[in-house]
C-alpha cells in the first residue's frame, strides 16, 4: 500500500520513516529554493508563508497565467538540493518545515537538522517535471513574485505528489551520504585500473 | 524570398524548433535510455527509469515542456561562409529564444549578473549564447540548440594539469567530477571531456563532445580506449539514476581534443542530464530545414 504523509505534518507521522522508503504527499506544498532561503537566514525577512509542518520544494516551475490571473502549473521538477545546504539546518529550525523535497542528496548540517527538528528530506526522480505538474490541483498563492517565475514561492494544492524517496529521515540517516561512501571506495579501484591502460605519454 | 521575409520564417522556425527540443528527447537520448532501462538490475532504479519515462509520454501527449529547468538557451553554429543570412543569424537566434520562450512556454532563466533581475525574456547580455564556427564554400547552416539546464552545468569543471599527471590524471579529474557534484545532475549522464591545452579551449570541447551523440566514438583509438575506460569505470561506481544506485551511470563519455601545449594538459568535463534536451537543424540557403536529431518531427 502506498504511504501518504498529509499536510500537517507531525513528528510522530515521520517517526517510522526511513531511509529508502518511499511516500506520497496529499496536501500543501510550497516552492522554495535560493533566494527565499537566503531571505529568511541571512537577511532575517520573514517568508510570507506559515511552513509549521508544513511541505516545501526545492523547484522553480513553468507557471502559465491565465486570462483570469489564475496561474497553471505547467512543468515542476526537483531543482539540485545541495544548493541549500548552507541554510537548511537553520531554516527547518526556524520554519518549523517537516518535508523536504528536492533533487539529489544533502549534507550533514541538513541531516544534524532533520534530527534535531524532526524533519526528512525526500528526492523525487530529477526531470521528471509534467508527471508533477499533474499531481498539482491547484495554485493556491504565490509569494514574492519580485523574484521571477523560478524563485516565487508557489503554493500548491497537491494529490498523490510522488513518488518521493526518504534520503535523510528524522534519525539523521543520510542515504546519499552512505553510498558516497561505497562509490569513493570504488573509485579508488576503477582509477588504478584506468591509470594502467592511459599510459599514453612514453 | 526577400532578405526580410526569410529572416522571419528562419526566426519562425528556430523558435518552434527551440521550443520542440524542450519537450521531445532526440532519438539517440531516446534509443539509449530504453537500452539502459533492459540491463538495469537495481529495483530502485528500474523505478526511476519508468517514471523518467512516463514524463516523456506525458511531455509529448500534453506538449509541455518535459523538464521545468528549460535552461539557458546556447546555439551552436557551423554556417557555411556563403550562408545567404550570415550576418542576420544573431539577431534571428535572439528572436527565435523570444519565441521559443512564448510557445513552450520556457521558464525564465535569463539572470543579468550584479544587475541580479531575471530579465523574464530569456535574453540577456550575451544570452543566448552563440558558438560560432565558419564552414569554407558552403552555402547552408548547422545549428545545435542546446538547453543548458542548472542541475547539469553544474558539475561543469575546468584545469590544467602538469604532463606527468598524465591521462591517468584526466581520468582521476572526470571520476573526481563524477563522485561529487555528477551523482546530483540526473545521471544516467552524458559525460563530455575535452582534452586540450588550456581552461578554456578544454571547456569548449567539453561542451561540443555532449553535442555530439551519445553512440559517438572518437576517431583516435587511444581517446576511444579512454572513452570506453570512463564509460565502464564510471558505470562501475554504482552511482546509477538519480544517484541513488545503479548499474547504468552514463549513457555515454565523449571525448573531444586538440592539440596541447608541451607542459600543458588542458581538461575539463560537461555533463548533459538524462533529459539531455539538444537538437539539430540544417538550414538550407533557401531557408528550407531538415531536423537531424529527431526523427518525424513537425514543427
Amino acid at each position: 500500500m502506498k504511504k501518504v504523509l498529509k499536510t500537517p505534518i507531525s513528528a510522530e507521522d515521520l517517526a517510522e520513516l526511513k531511509v529508502g522508503d518511499v511516500v506520497y504527499l496529499d496536501g500543501t506544498l510550497v516552492t522554495c529554493r535560493d533566494v527565499a532561503h537566503r531571505r529568511l537566514i541571512e537577511l532575517k525577512q520573514d517568508l510570507p508563508v506559515d511552513l509549521e509542518g508544513g511541505a516545501i520544494f526545492h523547484a522553480g516551475p513553468i507557471v502559465r497565467e491565465k486570462d483570469d490571473g489564475s496561474f497553471e502549473m505547467v512543468s515542476i521538477g526537483p531543482t539540485t538540493s545541495m544548493r541549500m545546504e548552507k541554510f537548511e539546518r537553520e531554516f527547518i529550525k526556524q520554519t518549523g518545515v517537516r518535508l523536504i523535497i528536492g533533487k539529489g542528496g544533502m549534507g550533514p548540517e541538513t541531516a544534524a537538522g532533520c534530527q534535531e527538528s524532526k524533519a526528512v528530506h525526500a528526492v523525487f526522480p530529477g526531470g521528471c517535471a509534467v508527471v508533477a505538474a499533474t499531481k498539482v490541483e491547484a495554485i493556491e498563492g504565490a509569494e514574492w513574485q519580485d523574484l521571477g517565475m523560478p524563485e516565487t514561492l508557489w503554493i500548491n494544492r497537491v494529490k498523490g505528489f510522488g513518488p518521493l524517496i526518504i534520503s535523510i529521515d528524522s534519525h539523521g540517516n543520510n542515504l546519499f551520504e552512505i553510498n558516497k561512501k561505497n562509490y569513493n571506495d570504488r573509485k579508488k579501484s576503477v582509477l588504478e585500473k584506468i591509470s594502467q591502460e592511459v599510459k599514453f605519454i612514453k | 524570398m526577400d532578405k526580410a521575409a526569410a529572416a522571419e520564417s528562419l526566426t519562425n522556425t528556430l523558435a518552434k524548433f527551440t521550443a520542440y527540443i524542450g519537450k521531445r528527447l532526440p532519438t539517440d537520448v531516446k534509443v539509449k535510455q530504453a537500452e539502459l532501462r533492459k540491463k538495469e538490475t537495481n529495483p530502485m532504479a528500474i523505478e526511476i527509469f519508468d517514471v523518467m519515462a512516463e514524463n516523456q509520454e506525458a511531455a509529448d501527449k500534453l506538449d509541455r515542456p518535459s523538464c521545468q529547468d528549460t535552461g539557458v538557451i546556447q546555439y551552436f553554429i557551423q554556417a557555411g561562409s556563403g550562408f545567404p543570412l550570415l550576418g542576420e543569424l544573431e539577431s534571428i537566434l535572439e528572436g527565435a529564444t523570444l519565441g521559443a520562450t512564448e510557445i513552450g512556454p520556457l521558464r525564465h532563466n535569463a539572470v543579468e549578473s550584479f544587475e541580479e533581475k531575471n530579465t523574464g525574456t530569456n535574453t540577456g547580455s550575451k544570452i543566448p549564447w552563440l558558438d560560432w564556427e565558419i564552414i569554407p564554400g558552403e552555402d547552408y547552416a548547422i545549428v545545435d540548440v542546446y538547453m543548458a539546464g542548472g542541475g547539469c552545468t553544474l558539475p561543469g569543471a575546468s584545469t590544467v594539469l602538469m604532463p606527468g599527471q598524465g591521462y591517468e590524471g584526466v581520468a582521476e579529474f572526470v571520476l573526481d567530477v563524477m563522485t561529487s557534484r555528477g551523482l546530483n545532475a540526473c545521471p544516467p549522464l552524458l559525460v563530455g571531456v575535452g582534452v586540450s591545452t588550456s581552461a578554456e579551449t578544454a571547456a569548449r570541447l567539453s561542451k561540443k563532445a555532449i553535442l555530439k551523440p551519445v553512440t559517438a566514438r572518437n576517431q583516435n583509438e587511444k581517446a576511444a580506449k579512454l572513452e570506453d575506460l570512463l564509460t565502464d569505470g564510471i558505470n562501475e561506481l554504482g552511482i546509477g539514476p538519480q544517484g541513488l544506485t545503479g548499474d547504468n551511470t552514463v549513457m555515454g563519455v565523449n571525448i573531444e581534443s586538440s592539440a596541447r601545449h608541451p607542459s600543458t594538459i588542458g581538461v575539463a568535463i560537461s555533463t548533459g542530464c538524462w533529459a539531455h534536451r539538444r537538437g539539430q537543424i540544417k538550414i538550407n540557403a533557401d531557408m528550407s530545414y531538415e531536423i537531424l536529431s529527431h526523427e518525424d518531427v513537425k514543427l
